[in-house]
Parts: structure tokens; sequence; C-alpha cells
């Protein structure tokens, strides 16, 4: 019996369904993975916002949830701008070489319109939420403090442009989602009309 | 490449008894060599556990075991998660296929005998599965929280408070509450993806052994270690790899081909896989019209409905449930037959089995159907005719004039 058995043939025949077993394999788990991946109603809630800025005092805060994390967006004051033009030997990337904004926003500014700053409020050491520190010098955070956040996980300090300093943790600057005003107020987040975030 | 296979093999094997575990359970497994198409439905039940195992671990991912949330949780897995609803329609149509499987496996060891010596336990640890496994369905069909799910449970835990005396505080004890609530479909939810699960995997381990320690037995109904070669092999025993993997590989392509048309082109089949309302969620303040169980239960129900009242307590009706469902717990003793398989069998025994046939799917039919005075009469007869192939069976397999048995079995 076994000399009659046609080895090359058997070989091809069982490569062949293993080859067809396998796709069909992958195919019959393709569901089962791709079910892993975030459902419609996580999608939705990735979704882009609208935020009317109109309420936002000078030198105020105001912090949305975009995709489950908070984006901030600070009304900046002529004061505030100006310091940001004298402290950029102190910073890691004062240029914002590191691609952390969208193309619209790489000035020094990192920004749309100079006093309206939107930010992803999300440490880029390990995902802590900085704090928002407007003062200048302040008791805690230093003489040489001119306003900005302070990352209270591991001391991580960025500027009032979310622009990271040299020697802290954290290793680049903060995040600046896709955004667009639909008129002088209504801002959205999310969706810059260039494909969505 | 094959040389470090083989000696990651060796080294496997000094510390646990791989080769050896493979060659008693597969490779060196003698089963008997005329095996035919009803032998496809043991392997094919393994295939659903797997089936029910891997597409039930990921439904509980998005599933939500609260009264609350439960239905809308459904309704999320099967719009909003992405191939949801293909995961829940294997589920579905896996359970059902799962019964359409078992079913068929019981009705091969009953035309064959394979529940004869020395395969009682074998054939009492495969009841033991047969029941674990309504539990399961049951429990799982509390889950999506419809109309159906909440009736259903609702009917069948107060099946258990008829039970005289303890039968309220019983009652009470399933539902953790005075009612169908929140506390039992948590409780459902546990037992059905943690506690029944586990049992289930253990007692089908045990099926096996219990299977390989005996022997397969087969369409002659006769042992094929009565004649064995000068090795100890038998000499109508073939291993079970490579031949009989090769043929359950075929009969897993033809299910799943059927499997594969029912969950993309009949998932609820007409209602019968998954009922209509339980696409309304669940209610408390308004029963359905009409209240059915999913029909690998219905014979039992039909049987349960055909007994009236006596002494004003339903008692009797879930007692002969009961007994329908465990009887065939004692057919290694109550068949007295010369032969174990139909082939050799007299006529008797064939009219016997054809009308218990005849009875359980007229009376999983008539389950379906609403109660009516005619068809409760129906179900009165097909319920005698139930029991008569159990009850009367050590007389018919007795005087029944059997043909003899070859010694060898037969193969074309």
């Amino acid at each position: 019996m076994t000399e009659n058995v046609d080895n090359n043939k058997r070989r091809l025949l069982i490569a062949a369904s293993a080859a067809a077993g396998g796709v069909a394999a992958v195919g019959a788990g393709a569901p089962f993975v791709l079910s892993l991946m975030p459902s419609e109603r996580a999608k939705a809630a990735g979704a882009p916002i609208e935020v009317d800025v109109s309420g936002i005092e000078p030198g105020a805060m105001m912090s949305v949830e975009w995709q489950g994390k908070p984006v901030w967006i600070v009304h900046r004051t002529q004061e505030m701008l100006d310091i940001l033009t004298k402290h950029d030997t102190e910073l890691a990337d004062p240029t914002s070489e590191v691609p952390q904004q969208p193309e619209y926003c790489n000035n020094p500014t990192r920004s749309i319109k100079p006093e309206f700053l939107v930010v992803l409020g999300v440490c880029t050491h390990l995902g802590c939420s900085p704090t928002f520190r407007p003062e200048v010098a302040p008791a805690d955070l230093g003489a040489n403090w001119a306003g900005g956040w302070f990352c209270p996980c591991h001391g991580s300090r960025f500027d009032l442009a979310a622009r990271v300093f040299k020697g802290v943790p954290a290793p680049t600057n903060m995040i600046i989602p896709p955004h667009k005003y639909l008129s002088d107020t209504r801002l959205v987040i999310g969706d810059d009309s260039k494909g969505k975030a | 490449m094959m040389n470090l296979l083989t000696k990651l093999v060796g080294w496997i094997d000094e510390r646990f008894p791989l080769v050896s575990m493979w060659k008693e359970h597969v490779s060196e497994y003698y089963a008997p060599k005329n095996f035919n198409f009803w032998y496809f439905f043991g392997s094919l039940a393994m295939l659903l556990l797997v089936i029910q195992f891997v597409s039930g671990i990921f439904l509980t991912m998005n599933y939500k075991p609260d009264a609350l949330f439960a239905f809308t949780s459904v309704e999320y897995i099967m719009r909003d998660v992405q191939w949801g609803w293909l995961l829940r329609y294997i589920h579905s149509t896996g359970a059902s296929m799962f019964f359409v499987v078992i079913y068929l496996h019981m009705f091969r060891g009953m035309m064959y005998g394979s529940y004869r010596k020395p395969r009682e336990l074998l054939w009492i640890i495969g009841m033991i599965i047969y029941l674990a496994l309504m539990g399961e369905a049951f429990m799982g069909y509390l889950l999506p929280w419809g109309q159906m799910s909440f009736w259903g449970a609702q009917v069948i835990v107060n099946l258990f408070s008829s039970v005289p005396f303890i039968g309220h505080d019983l009652a009470i004890l399933i539902r953790g509450d005075f009612v169908v609530s929140d506390i039992t479909l948590n409780r459902f939810f546990a037992l059905h993806v943690v506690a029944i699960p586990l049992i289930l995997v253990l007692i089908v381990i045990a099926h096996l052994v219990a299977l390989h320690e005996v022997g397969s037995n087969n369409p002659d109904g006769i042992e094929i270690k009565k004649h064995k070669d000068a090795n100890g092999k038998p000499l109508d025993g073939i291993p079970f790899h490579p031949y009989y993997t090769v043929k359950d590989g075929v009969g897993v392509m033809g299910f799943l081909i059927i499997f594969c048309a029912i969950v993309f082109f009949a998932p609820d089949m007409g209602g019968y896989f998954l009922e209509y309302n339980n696409f309304v969620p669940a209610n408390p303040m308004k029963t359905p019209e009409h209240i059915a169980p999913v029909w690998y239960f219905t014979p039992y129900y039909a049987i349960l409905r055909a007994v009236p009242p006596l002494f004003g307590s339903q008692f009797p009706g879930v007692v002969a449930m009961g007994i329908a469902t465990v009887a065939f717990f004692f057919l290694p003793w109550l068949d007295r037959g010369k032969v174990k398989s139909i082939r050799y069998r007299g006529p008797l025994y064939k009219a016997f089995l054809a009308s218990f046939v005849v009875s359980f799917v007229g009376l999983g039919w008539l389950g379906l159907m609403p109660s009516t005075p005619t068809y409760t009469v129906f179900s009165q007869i097909l319920a005698v005719v139930y029991f008569a192939f159990f009850l009367l069976m050590p007389w018919y397999t007795k005087i029944d004039k059997c043909k003899p048995e070859p010694d060898r079995v037969t193969f074309k």
C-alpha cells in the first residue's frame, strides 16, 4: 500500500488545503478581532464638538471634553502673548519642529487666532492633565515662572503656548488638536475640513 | 527546522506525557472502520462548544448584565459594535444548532445501542452534558432581557414553585427575588458565563475519557475488541487520526455551510431560533399573548401542558416533564435486547423507536402551538407514546425477534 503513495501529490494537497484553511481561519478570525476596535458609539464620542468661545474672559481658560480627553481653550491677553517671545532659549522646541500641531498652527503662538490657544490638555510625559497657572512668579513655582502649565505628576512645565521647557520629564510640546472657526466665536474641535482627527 | 521541532517535542515529552496522550487519544485510538453519517455529530458537538465559547467570550466584552442596560447593550452589539451582529448571530444560531447536533447524536446512540454495556457510564455522562446544556441555554436566553426572555424565565422558574411544601421558597431562592428581576439576571449571567461552561468542559473531557476507555460502538453494535491482530490492535479498527480526523473534517465543512447559511440568511429562522417577541424589551407589566419556549425545549413543554392539574396542583405535569427528561438515563437498564444495533433488531423495537421519534417531533411541534382542546388531546396521546417507549422497553426488547449479529463489522 505505502509503495503506491504519490508523496509529491500528497505534499501538494496538504499544502493546498493548509493554505486554503489558513485563509479561511484568517477570514473567520477577522470579525472577532475587528469587534475589539472602537464601536460606532465610541467613534461618535470622538466626533467633532462645537464650542462658543465668546464667554471666556481675557486671561481665563475653558476646559471642554473631546474624545474623552480635556481640551483647553485659553483667551490670552496681549501681555501673555508678549511673554511668549521672551524665553525661547529656555524651551526644548521653541519653533515647534516636532509635529505636535496641525500645519496652520505651526507659528509662534501655536494657534489660528493669536488670542485663542486650543490645546489638548494631556501632558506629553505620561498622560496626566497639567494645572493651569497663569499667574507670574508665584511662590511655589519660582521667580522665573511667567505663566503656563505645571504638571503635578512629575513636574513638567509648559508655557502659555503649551511649549515644554528644557530639563523637565515631558519630551515634546503639548498637542494642538485639529480645529477651525465657523465664525468669530464658534469653534469646532476635531475637524479642520482637512479630514477628521 | 524539523529537527528543532523534534527536539522541542522531546524536551516537552520528558516533562509532560504529550506524545503518549496524542497516541492514546488520537493517532492510536482505534475506532471501528464502519462509522457512517451518524458518527459526525460527536465531533460537531465539540466544534459547537468551541464556537459558543469564542463567540460568547466576545459577546461578554460588550454585554451588560443589568436589567436597565441588558436590552440596550444587545442592541448596541447589533448596531454599533463592529461585526457585533455576526458575533451574536453566531452565538444564537450556535445554541439552536447545538441542540440539533446533540439530538442527532443521542438518536445515533439509541439506534445503535451505544448506551448498552459497557458504555452505560459514557451514556450517563452524555446525558449530564445534555442537562447542563439545557440549563446553559435556558439561562442564556434570559440575558437579552426581551419579552420572551423575561416571561420564559418567569414560567420556568414558577415550575419549581409547584413543588409541594418547599416550592414557593425554592422559586425565591432561584430568582433571589419575588419576581424575575435584575438580581435574577445577574446570577443567571454568572451561571451562564462562568459556572456551567466550566462544568461543561469538565464533563465533556470525562465523556471522552470514558469513550476512549471502553472504545466506540459502531453501526453493527458489536465489539471490535473481540478480534485483535498479533499486536493487540482490533482487526476492524482504524486509527482515529488520520482516518476519522479527515472524515470528520468533511462533516465540519458540510456543517459549516449550513451553519453560515443560517447565520447570514435566516438568523431568526422564521422566529424559531430567535423569537419575534424577544425584540421587545422585557416588561413585567405585560405578558405577550403567546408564550412558547425555544424549539429545543418544546417537546417537554408540550408534556407539561398535556398533564391536567391534579388535586389543584400543577406539580404532576412538572413531574411528568422531569421524568421525560431523565428517562434517557435509564435506557442501559431498560433495554433487554439480545443485540444492540437497530440493524439486527426485530420489528417491535423498530416500530417503538419510530413511534418515539414521531412523538418527540410531534410534541415539539405542539409545544410551539397555542394550547387548544384538540391540541391538548394530541399532546396527551403523544405523551403516552413517548413514555410507552421507555416503560415498555424491558418487555418489547426481550420478546423481539432479533437477527443474528455478524462476527465482524460489515463494511463495503
